[in-house]
């Protein structure tokens, strides 16, 4: 049976997904001018707003509903990016700048052959597999050894903090195959779809969007489950969910591993939006980037993240234009703020709001 | 006009001294070689023999501009005034030295002085092993083995000379060496199979290569088996050997001082983190100030009483406090303003830490640009101090010792002073200090204002070593951060040992794995480190199961 909550929700998801899809129906369908014309450009910056989203919600799997603060999201994210990014960087074949069949910076690196490790993702399935195994598979063996130990709190934070750290290191160097510093870019065709054309840049927005919509589905059904009562268990008080005979440590492994993957596909499709990636997108600043997004948005509630990922990186647009010079002071200043007066975000105002209103009402009433 | 004037009257002096030659014994460089230039023929050849004898560098200097062309005269109404045009566009009195305006009828006045060719010719030996005859014996060393690499036989007259009247040991030594290198070229077959020796037995790293000549010369003759040959083998053995406890004994050297360097900045972390529970992501940039700080100060000192006065090098000593008070105030302002909301939300002060870190960063690009600025060592913390070959440049060892001050400071401060007692209270039990009367809110903000302090006087050691810049605290705080952890948070002696110890695997490994994979593999180390002791090197027992 639907309950009034579950009316509710269902109505904001249909909402949500028909505004979506409104952005590239009036890019296909809409006027050339005006207020409702959509360009080719809007539209893959939407849908980089997206995967951004698609971001935050991972991590918010793992913040807002599990407490563990994690700050190798942007990692994960860059993982499964730089995996279709090689996919992308094959397709491109013989059109680079050398005209030769390996990539352009293999060339001018003086490879004579593609690495053993790239021949496989001549393959779209292959390239999309790793999209997800690859995150998952770093996230299983950091996750297998942090929880195993029981590091929790902050010294998980830092800890991710310092394995993103190393690994954007690694992917900063050239002998690494994979592009150092200058990463991956001119890609031309995705699935034999050119990039450039506004057809595939609909369909990637439209994969964006529904990547978004199903993670939503994963993240309602997961909370409605026994794993997601025994996560939300875990962020409240770990140490009762242990003396209750749960390990603990499986079901935070599952949840890294499940969270990893989302960003890692978030990063898949970011990067042909993008039309690039170099390893500064896994830069430790990055992740905690991501944390402010839900933390603005509001962490432990489902759209949330992904209200705080689109308003902060709009405002963040916004502001490197019109303020070049202070733009970071005032992206600064306003996570000092939002963390010290909305720490349940933007979501959580109007919960605020109603709470201080009542409060004064109860003061009231007792005065007279 | 007035003060040449009296510039012209000195000068006039120095000239009728001029006509009884060698008259005065202790006469300055700078005199000497402005009468060379004034003086012709024999006399000229005099004075350059006069000026075989000195040492200072200003000879090469003032040779270097009168051979370019730097050197004018200018005819007054009574006197001769000879000038230098230095690469600063000032005009400077050759005697002395002194600076001196020129009006602008002058300029148009004055002529160019050249060196003649036979002066040249002289000149240029004098001026090639003026470096031996230096003051300061660590010029003279390097100058020596400069000389001996070069391999010209006709250094090795002026070798020969210095190894009879030097008095020091340790250039005694450099100049054998030299003598050595230079002989492997120039000598005999006997004096060669002798300098191999010698050399063996000095252990010298510069031979190297000169030697392996050698070895190669004698293999192409075909006469591989000959005493020369296989003395230069086993010499080149010897050298090897030494060569390899060397660089271990310097991985080792640069360990400390990496681990020093790690320790300065991690202490404060160690302590805001630590004993607070605050995870400051802005610690780098409290760092940051402690660099700028000292840079302004340095500026301070420049304008005040320029770059090359004694003074200047006092300029880091004031630095040190007040980079620490710089910070340690601008950190109690943000505990007061921010920080004290957050006591009971660690995860939050790391995002509201980090806000504050990307305020502060812009702050720096827009108050001092974004470039890094320039630093200047202090003289009295330039050059090396050798033992037995080994030599450790006097920042880095300046470097430990004030880690090695951090320690027993803050060591004093929390173990034998009222504050430091109260500090342990509230970190232990933050309500049962309060109910005890201890003033919980001003302990805090000492407390968060020393961790910051420390950062700033990081930071101000930092800026002799490494760039001051907007950026300069990043690279630290991961590094700063693992510490703290494995040290065991709120535990100081930990963070002190684990900062020495991720400094020496850091640099025990950086020789074969190179920096990048160096620092990754001690990443890995660590995760594996807290497999094995998830609490750290001293873990703090408790009873409490709270996280």
């Amino acid at each position: 049976m639907l309950t009034a909550e579950n009316k509710k929700e269902i109505g904001i998801f249909g909402l949500v997904a028909c505004l979506l899809m409104l952005i590239p129906g009036l890019n296909a369908w809409g006027p050339d001018g005006g207020l409702f014309a959509v360009s080719s450009f809007q539209v893959s910056l939407w849908g980089k707003y997206l995967t951004y989203a698609i971001l935050a919600m991972s991590l918010n799997l793992l913040w807002g509903y599990t407490g563990l603060l994690c700050l190798c999201q942007s990692l994960f994210f860059a993982l499964g990016g730089y995996a279709m990014g090689m996919y992308l960087m094959l397709m491109i074949g013989d059109r680079g700048a050398y005209q030769s069949d390996l990539p352009d910076f293999m060339v001018f690196l003086g490879y004579q052959e593609l690495p053993f490790h790239w021949v496989p993702f001549n393959n779209f399935w292959f390239a999309t597999g790793a999209v997800l195994w690859v995150p998952g598979l770093v996230a299983l063996i950091f996750g297998f050894l942090a929880f195993r130990s029981r590091i929790k709190g902050v010294y998980f934070s830092i800890l991710t903090q310092a394995l993103t750290y190393a690994v954007c290191l690694l992917f900063f160097r050239n002998d690494f195959t994979f592009g150092g510093n200058n990463g991956f870019t001119d890609f031309k065709d995705i699935l034999g779809y050119s990039l450039n054309d506004s057809g595939t840049t609909r369909g990637l927005y439209i994969a964006s969007a529904l990547l978004l919509l199903t993670t939503y589905l994963i993240t309602s059904g997961l909370l409605a489950s026994k794993l997601g009562k025994v996560q939300q268990a875990i962020r409240d008080s770990e140490n009762r969910v242990l003396f209750s005979g749960y390990s603990t440590t499986s079901f935070k492994l599952v949840i890294f591993i499940l969270s990893a993957m989302i960003a890692g596909a978030a990063g898949a499709l970011y990067v042909p939006q993008v039309g690039g990636i170099n390893p500064s997108l896994m830069e430790a600043a990055k992740s905690l980037e991501v944390v402010v997004w839900v933390a603005v948005g509001g962490r432990g509630t489902k759209w949330g993240p992904v209200i705080g990922a689109i308003l902060v990186n709009m405002f963040k647009s916004y502001t490197t234009q019109a303020f070049p010079d202070y733009w970071l002071i005032i992206m600064g200043s306003m996570f000092v703020l939002v963390v010290l007066f909305m720490p349940d975000g933007i979501v959580g105002v109007y919960k605020q709001v109603k709470s201080k209103i009542a409060q004064k009402r109860s003061l009231q009433i007792e005065e007279a | 006009m007035r003060s040449i004037l009296k510039h012209v009257v000195g000068y006039s002096f120095c000239i009728s001294s001029l006509l009884g030659i060698l008259a005065a014994e202790e006469r300055s460089a700078r005199l000497v070689m402005s009468e060379l230039i004034m003086a012709s023929g024999d006399e000229q050849t005099a004075l350059i023999e006069e000026i075989e004898s000195y040492g200072d560098p200003v000879i090469a200097e003032i040779y270097q501009a009168w051979r370019t062309g730097g050197i004018y005269t200018l005819k007054s109404n009574t006197d001769l005034l000879l000038l230098e045009f230095t690469a600063q566009q000032e005009w400077v009195l050759v005697a002395d030295g002194e600076l001196v305006s020129l009006a602008e009828g002058d300029v148009a006045k004055v002529k160019k002085e050249r060196a003649k060719r036979s002066v040249r010719k002289l000149m240029k030996g004098i001026i090639d092993t003026l470096g031996l005859k230096a003051t300061d014996a660590s010029v003279r060393i390097d100058s020596a083995i400069k000389m001996g690499r070069s391999q010209k036989l006709e250094f090795v007259p002026a070798l020969e000379a210095r190894l009879i009247v030097e008095t020091s040991s340790e250039v005694k030594e450099a100049v054998k060496e030299a003598l050595a290198i230079s002989l492997l070229k120039n000598g005999n077959a006997d004096q060669k199979l002798t300098a191999v020796k010698d050399l063996a037995a000095m252990k010298s790293i510069a031979a190297r290569g000169f030697i392996d000549e050698v070895l190669l010369d004698e293999q192409e003759a075909s006469r591989g088996t000959e005493p020369l040959a296989e003395a230069s083998a086993n010499a080149l053995l010897v050298i090897e050997e030494h060569l390899k406890i060397m660089e271990f004994l310097g991985s080792f050297f640069r360990g400390f001082s990496t681990g020093s360097v790690l320790l300065i900045v991690s202490f404060g972390l160690a302590i805001t983190f630590g004993l607070m529970g605050i995870i400051n992501m802005a610690h780098g940039e409290f760092v940051a100030i402690g660099g700028y700080t000292t840079y302004m100060v340095q500026t301070f000192f420049i304008n005040t009483w320029g770059l090359s006065s004694e003074t200047f090098g006092w300029y880091f000593v004031i630095s040190l406090p007040l980079s620490f008070l710089a910070a340690a105030g601008i950190g109690l302002l943000l505990e007061k303003t921010v920080i004290r909301f957050l006591y009971r939300r660690p995860l939050e002060s790391l995002l509201c830490t980090w806000g504050i870190s990307m305020v502060m960063q812009q702050g720096f690009r827009l108050i001092f640009g974004a470039a890094n600025v320039q630093v200047n060592n202090p003289t009295w913390l330039m050059g090396n101090l050798s033992l037995g070959g080994f030599s450790m440049s006097y920042t880095r060892l300046f470097i430990m010792f004030i880690a090695l001050l951090v320690v027993i400071l803050t060591w004093l401060l929390l173990r034998k002073t009222n504050l430091g007692l109260h500090i342990r209270a509230v970190m232990q039990n933050r309500g049962m200090a309060s109910s005890l009367g201890i003033p919980v809110a001003r302990v805090n903000s000492m407390t968060f204002a020393l961790g910051c302090g420390l950062a700033g006087l990081g930071g101000s050691v930092l800026s002799q070593i490494g760039n001051v810049g907007p950026l300069m605290g990043q690279q630290y705080i991961v590094d700063s951060f693992m510490v703290v952890v494995i040290g065991s948070v709120g535990n100081l002696l930990g963070a002190g040992i684990s900062a020495m110890g991720i400094g020496l695997v850091d640099q025990l490994l950086q020789p074969s794995l190179g920096p990048v994979m160096g620092k990754i593999t001690v990443f890995f180390v660590i995760i594996l480190f807290l497999q094995w002791r998830p609490g750290g090197l001293f873990p703090t027992r408790s009873r409490s199961l709270e996280d």
